[in-house]
């Protein structure tokens, strides 16, 4: 089963990709994500390990997933070493640059359970719901969360420049 | 036909003279040395067909084999546990992070809803996604379960015959081990008597851990108890048909169920009603660190019943109606 959610987020590509390359980050945007934490010697970038669980139904569901595509910023994909089978994918365009920059952000999920069988594919299309809410929840508090950085950053900008010209 | 009952008992991990657990501890074949001790008046014809039948089904209780569990056949069936779970009993697990990461531990719930115990489903179910299904985790069963026809699939979700042995055997291959103390009689009780917590003294689990120094983590689970309307155990009628002293059965529960309407003995399982089921897993009990070098055992097992009773009724006075939750 595949699932997918998509925004828009008046950032730079840059600045949404250091937050989801950031495993540290993930339980505070992620929507029902009650784990994610580095299971290997390295925290970011291909080979990367995380130890993840989304709570779907009545079970926290996931397993220990590798970061298989890291191309920054625009690709982050990682697929399941143990647990339901699930293969993740961020995708980051650029939209617009400059003062206005828009980044088009998409969050791709494909879970199942190979061979489960009948059952399987009635679990997986009876979970979709939850999981596709999940995603669409994580994307909004990601745009709120990057924007409100961006804007930040835009505030400490002014406010270096309004130095400048005093001095 | 004893002796054959005595060597299948032993072949399922039951020690054949007896068990170094107390009398009382039903949930690892307590009774033993009781019913060897038999009759010398000569039985009845219907003790003999009573024997006879004793006999076959414990004949029927499969070898006790650890390496039966099979993760990828667990794997498999996760997403139809989850449906059931998930769509009939509403399942929410809490506190699953109570249990170390790894290691063996011994996991202590309260059993309720019968035959047909949901709260070991949704709690299997819920350990096997967050733990993985690769980490090692049995369940303690009565005998009698693991003889049903039919129920043979269990044994490759890891359920064993409940005994002193397998348990010992689980706990040493680093796995954990859920047991039920209460067994039969806390399953069967009453639909009255709900939202108690019911060990029956049995104290073998305290005595389990501290044998291996591993963690106890309490396990409370609430609405089993409202999936039939559990009128009563039965245990004169087990007594007066002799079931105690040949099956281990101390009860021969009598309820109202779906689809039979009055159920005696619930030995075909019912329909359980849709209650939702919450269970709440507790903080580790480190028994050494906590009650000293030597710990008491009677202490642990008033603190462990205790701390049960006061989070199931916690979970009660969660509830705002029956079945529902």
């Amino acid at each position: 089963m595949r699932v997918q959610a998509t925004i828009d987020i008046a950032a730079p590509p840059q600045l949404v990709w250091d937050f989801v390359t950031d495993p540290t980050r993930y339980l505070h945007f992620m929507n029902g994500i009650t784990r994610w934490e580095i299971a290997s010697g390295q925290a970011r970038g291909c080979g990367a390990r995380y130890r993840t669980l989304m709570r779907v139904g009545s079970a926290e569901v996931g397993g220990l997933v590798e970061v298989v595509e890291h191309e920054e910023p625009r690709d982050l994909a990682w697929t399941s070493v143990t647990g339901v089978d699930q293969r993740g994918r961020w995708r980051l365009r650029e939209r617009e640059r400059g003062n206005g920059a828009r980044t088009h952000v998409e969050l791709r999920l494909q879970y199942g359970v190979a061979g489960a069988g009948l059952l399987g594919w009635v679990a997986e299309q009876v979970a979709a719901p939850a999981v596709r809410e999940n995603l669409r929840r994580s994307l909004r508090e990601l745009k709120r969360q990057a924007e409100h950085e961006q804007a930040r950053a835009a505030a400490a900008a002014r406010r270096a420049a309004a130095q400048q010209q005093q001095l | 036909m004893r002796t054959q009952s005595a060597s299948a008992r032993s072949r399922n991990g039951h020690h054949p003279n007896g068990t170094p657990f107390a009398p009382g501890d039903g949930a690892f074949g307590e009774h033993e040395a009781e019913r060897d001790r038999g009759s010398t008046d000569g039985p009845s014809p219907i003790e003999r067909l009573l024997r006879t039948v004793s006999g076959a089904i414990g004949a029927r209780v499969p070898v006790a084999d650890l390496d039966e569990r099979d993760p990828d056949y667990i794997r498999e069936s996760l997403p139809a546990q989850w449906l059931l779970a998930s769509l009939w009993f509403r399942g929410e697990v809490r506190g699953l992070g109570n249990i170390p990461e790894e290691g063996p531990v011994l996991l202590v719930g309260n059993h309720s809803g019968g035959n047909m115990s949901p709260d070991s489903l949704v709690f299997t179910l819920a350990f096997s996604t967050y733990f993985g299904v690769e980490r090692r985790f049995y369940q303690l069963a009565h005998n009698l379960v693991l003889a049903m026809p039919g129920l043979g699939f269990l044994r490759k979700y890891g359920t064993v015959a409940a005994s002193a042995r397998n348990a010992e055997r689980a706990l040493a291959s680093g796995a954990a081990v859920l047991v039920y103390p209460g067994g039969d009689r806390e399953v069967h009780r009453p639909s009255w008597e709900a939202n108690t917590i019911n060990f029956d003294g049995r104290r073998g689990f305290v005595r389990l851990a501290l044998d291996h120094d591993v963690p106890i983590v309490p396990v409370v689970a609430i609405g089993g108890q409202e999936t039939a309307l559990f009128l009563s155990r039965g245990e004169g009628l087990s007594k007066l048909l002799m079931l105690d002293r040949l099956f281990r059965l101390k009860v021969l529960p009598v309820s109202i169920a779906v689809p039979w309407g009055l159920n005696v003995g619930d030995m075909l399982g019912h329909i359980p009603l849709p209650a939702k089921i919450t269970v709440e897993v507790l903080p580790s009990i480190d028994l050494r660190e906590q009650f000293g070098p030597d710990p008491d055992v009677a202490e642990v097992y008033d603190h462990v019943t205790t701390t049960m009773q006061e989070t199931l009724d916690a979970l009660a006075a969660e509830r705002r109606l029956p079945i529902l939750g």
